[in-house]
Formats: structure tokens, sequence, C-alpha cells
């Protein structure tokens, strides 16, 4: 009956944006009177699935198979149904992710499992099971029954906040017969950019909009990133214009992000642009334009020229 | 080739969301209901395969009467014919349902759809339509050519992209840049009156999920403005007053 994780791996280890998911499983398992396993798929370091613990999951199943080395929906699919079926979990927790929107669709279709994505709080479990929701891209909130047996729920970053402690969990082989069909859809190739923080992960976002005139000028952007150690965002009209690349923009038809601190630099703030952004826990605006309806979403702002006052703030930054 | 593109009503994208009926219903007043900006993406690249190859492309929805003038520009952005399933979209598994029995019986190359919908963004329904028909499932898909029956692709992944390759059929979630949106000209919006629309009742009625209420988000308290000659001050505001540095 345990409640069953889906770890993602990068680089050997557990993902930090999964690690939210481990501690928001185990609550949950608290909750029902249970354990809570995670699931690793992929080649990782055994030491590094043990930390898992450290975020209340007693167990780590590794299903290591060279041939799930590639993110492949279909066939992580039915691993994590194969470990559910293990351990006999009804409830299944995810961080959402470009990887894990994939496989839990598929997941929910093989189990017919009731999926609440974009879940903002811990369950209600009082009568039922109830989950609190980010609908229409962040304007709203739905409070949602899921009334299946098996019940999938993918977490929005910091859903919740995670406290370590010093434990270590067991971690298992996990080797379920694997099947053909599932490979079908072959990976031919991938590019990451390299060095920088992934967007949708990123506690500090500074992103940019059409104010900065250019490609050129997107230095003094950087600059600021830089020094924040934060990601790099753009509006829609940017990614358009191909100033940028598409996976910097945010809004309704891009990325949605909820960092910690989101720095919006020359952007005004269309409707839709907000809709990407505002579940951040604290946005500042800077526009020249003291209209900027962007302002009447904002925590601080500052009217002026960001070509000015980036490199002001860069600089406040580095005095820290 | 055949293609089934699956698009979903949606309200506008600058629709000021609320609710009535002490927060159980969604306030439909003077809302402005359009394709899912997703799926439009996925009806235009449809049509372009279309242009390349020959075939057809079917348009379905999932939706009440009034949906119908939404099918009908999307009949006149290109597709041949549509198939509404007459229901209320009730959740993600309810949908993918009624769209596996209509592609059951339409043996489509492809069946594209946006990545999600822009109301509930579950993101769901491509992955449980693949399942249902036994065939793969890729999201969100950015670019989308077929070769010899092969469909070559990128999808997005954490901080990258990815190519993938995989045999017909496929179900895929769509997002851009994989087409330009297009725009129905006046040919085209003359032929869609004429277009069949064929109107079905729903084939199952398994639901998993259903919505008790809802919630708009807390607003803000008033933005505090800092003079644009202090705005060093900013970092240090955000170090000990919002505590996020």
């Amino acid at each position: 009956m345990s409640v069953l994780i889906f770890a993602e791996v990068a680089d050997g280890a557990i993902r930090k944006s999964s690690q939210e998911a481990l501690y928001y499983g185990a609550k949950v398992a608290e909750m029902m009177g249970t354990t809570a396993t995670a699931l690793a798929i992929g080649s990782a370091n055994t030491d590094a699935l043990a930390a898992a613990g450290r975020f209340g999951v007693t167990k780590v199943l590794h299903a290591a198979d060279g041939a799930l080395n590639e993110a492949n929906s279909m066939a992580y699919a039915s691993v994590i149904a194969a470990a559910a079926a293990h351990e006999g979990a009804k409830v299944i927790v995810t961080a959402k992710s470009t990887l894990s929107d994939g496989v839990m669709a598929r997941l929910s279709g093989k189990m017919k499992a009731a999926l609440g994505a974009n879940v903002t709080d811990l369950p209600d479990l009082s009568n039922g099971f109830r989950v609190m929701s980010s609908i229409f891209t962040g304007k709203a909130f739905a409070v949602t029954e899921l009334k299946a047996d098996v019940k999938i729920i993918a977490i929005k970053k910091n859903a919740i906040v995670p406290v370590e402690t010093a434990a270590l969990a067991t971690v298992e082989a996990f080797a379920p017969a694997l099947n053909d069909a599932d490979f079908s859809v072959k990976i031919t190739g991938q590019t990451k950019a390299s060095g920088a923080i992934s967007l949708p992960e990123a506690d500090l976002v500074v992103s940019a909009g059409r104010g900065f005139k250019g490609p050129e000028n997107w230095g003094i952007v950087e600059d600021l990133a830089n020094a924040l150690g934060a990601a790099t965002a753009c509006s829609k009209p940017v990614s358009d214009l191909d100033w940028r690349p598409h996976h910097e923009h945010v809004g309704q038809t891009g990325v949605k992000v909820s960092p910690n601190l989101y720095i919006a630099c020359g952007i005004s703030g269309a409707i839709q642009h907000l809709a990407g952004v505002n579940s951040s826990k604290v946005i500042v605006v800077i526009n020249k334009d003291p209209e900027a309806p962007f302002f009447k979403a904002a925590d601080y702002g500052i009217v002026g020229d960001v070509f000015e006052i980036l490199p002001k703030l860069t600089a406040a930054v580095k005095a820290l | 080739m055949k293609i089934l593109v699956c698009v979903t009503s949606v309200p506008d994208t600058t629709t000021k969301i609320s609710f009535t009926d002490n927060n159980t219903k969604f306030n439909k007043a003077g809302v402005t209901y359009i394709a899912g900006p997703y799926d439009d993406y996925a009806l235009s690249r449809a049509v372009e395969l279309k242009e390349q190859f020959g075939g057809t492309v079917t348009v379905i929805n999932v939706g009440e009467a009034d949906t119908e003038t939404m099918i009908r520009k999307c009949l006149a952005i290109g597709a041949d014919d549509a198939v509404r399933v007459n229901a209320v979209p009730t959740d993600a598994y309810f949908v993918a349902e009624q769209i596996a029995a209509v592609a059951k019986e339409g043996n489509y190359d492809l069946i594209l759809m946006g990545r999600e919908s822009i109301d509930y963004n579950g993101g769901q329904v491509h992955g449980i339509v693949g399942e249902m028909l036994g065939i793969p499932s890729i999201t969100p898909v950015m670019k989308l050519d077929i070769e010899n029956g092969v469909a070559k692709m990128y999808k997005e992944i954490e901080g990258g992209k990815q190519t993938v390759e995989a045999p017909l059929p496929l179900v895929l979630g769509c997002q851009e840049p994989i087409a330009d949106w297009k725009i129905p000209n006046m040919r085209g919006i003359m032929t869609a009156r004429t277009k069949p629309l064929r109107v079905v009742e729903p084939a199952a009625n398994d639901v998993l999920t259903s919505v008790d209420s809802y919630e708009l988000p807390a607003a803000r308290s008033s933005c505090r403005m800092i003079p644009a000659e202090e705005a060093e001050t900013l970092i240090m505001l955000l170090k000990t007053e919002a505590k996020v540095l």
C-alpha cells in the first residue's frame, strides 16, 4: 500500500525537482499511515539514491537496465506500473516536468488512474481524495476529487518545502521484464544547453522582453543572471523574433515557472505572459513605462531604463 | 495520409477568469471560446502535411453544440471534415476514450493534438489515447517531418531538445514552433460551411476525476516602487525583506 514516487535521474543522482516530490510523497504516505518508496530509472550512483532517505523515503527501487538510460515515456510508464504492482502502490507522485508529462499521461491510460496535474498542496484525505491544482495556466485553482482506485499526483514546483533529515533509504535493484514494443520510438540525438540553469527548475529567473531592442543587448541580462545564479527567460515576442531560443519563452504557450524570484525587465506584462509567471513567489518589474500592466502583478517595481538599471543591480548583487 | 486532429474549445487567452454558484462553476458570461492554441499548431502542421503528401485531415472535438463555430473555423483553415462527440468534456480519461473510439474506426496515420489544453493544463489526453490504441505517443513535439512512413521529430526536454523518430501510426502532443498558425481565407470560410460535420454520441462514460470547487489566486499586495536612481536598494530589499536571495 506504499506511496510510489517517480524520481527523475540526471547525472547519476535524483534531480532537484524530484526531491520535492520525494518529500511530498513521504508526507502523503505519513497521512495514509504507510511508507514511501521511490523509483529511479536509468543508471545512477547507489549512494546518491540512498540519499533519497533524507526526504523521508524508506526504500528506493532502482531500474538500472541500460536500455532505460534514455528517457522513453512508454518504457518508463511500463516500469512505473510494474513498480506500483510490486509495492501495491495506489498513489503515485511525480514532479511535473517535460518528461513526466508524457510518462504520466501514458501511465494514466495504462492503469486507468485519476491524474491530478499541477498540484500545489498536500491532498485532503478527510472525505475521499482531493487535490488542489493550478488551472487556466496559473490564473485559478481547482479542488479536484481523484475518484479512481489508482491516483497520480504531478506536483507543481514549490508545492511543498522539503525538510531534510540525515536518514538514508535502502536501495533495491528492480528489473521488470521490458517490452520491445515500448522501444519503437528511437532517440537519435540530444542537445542540452550546457552549464545553464534549467528554467523550469530555477529558483531565480531573470526575464527580458522586447524592451531590449535586439539579441545583441542580452549581455546585461546574462550578467545579472550570472551574478544571481539565475536562469534567463524571455517573452513570446522575443522568441518569435528568434532573439532567444524557444525554450526560454515563458507564458501561456511557453514554459510555466514558479521560482522564488522572477525579475521581468522590459516586459509590459500581457495577460498571456502573466499566466506563465504568476505563481512566482516574488515578482520584480523593471520597465520604462509606468503604465505597464505588469506593475499591477508585481511586488517590487522600478520605472526606468533597463540599460541603466540592470548594470546597477548586477553591481549590487556582486557587492553582497 | 490520414490525419486526425483533436481540438479543444477553451476560453480565449485574454479571458479574465471568474466563477459563479459559490465558486463551483466557471463563469462563461462574456467569454470568447477559441480552439486551444496548442491544438491550432497541430492543425496547422496537419494541413501542411496534407498539402505535401495528399490525404485527409479530420478534426475531432468532444463538446456540446456550441463548439461548432470553432469546429467550422478549423474546417476553414483546411481540415476536410469533422466529428463532434456530443458530450461535456468531463475529464482527460473521458475525452481520450471518445477520441480513441473514433480513431479506431478511421485507421489514422497520425493523431495530432496540442501538448495540453489551456484550461485544465492536464496534458494527458495524447498519452491515454496512445495507450488505448496501443501506439506510441510523444510530447511535446516541436518539429515533425515524415520520410518514407517514418516520423522524424524533435521534442523538448528539460533544458534542451531531443531528436526522435518512430514509424506511423503515432499520437503526438504538439507545441510551437511545429508550424505557424494559419488564418482562414475567404475561400476556406465559404467551403467550410458545407464540409461534413458528423455528430456522434459518446462511446463510453468513464470519469475518473471531478472538480468540487474553484479558487482565484490571492491578489498581490500593492507593488513597492523603488526610484530608478536608487535601483541598487532593490537587491538589499530582496535579501532582507523578501528573503529570496
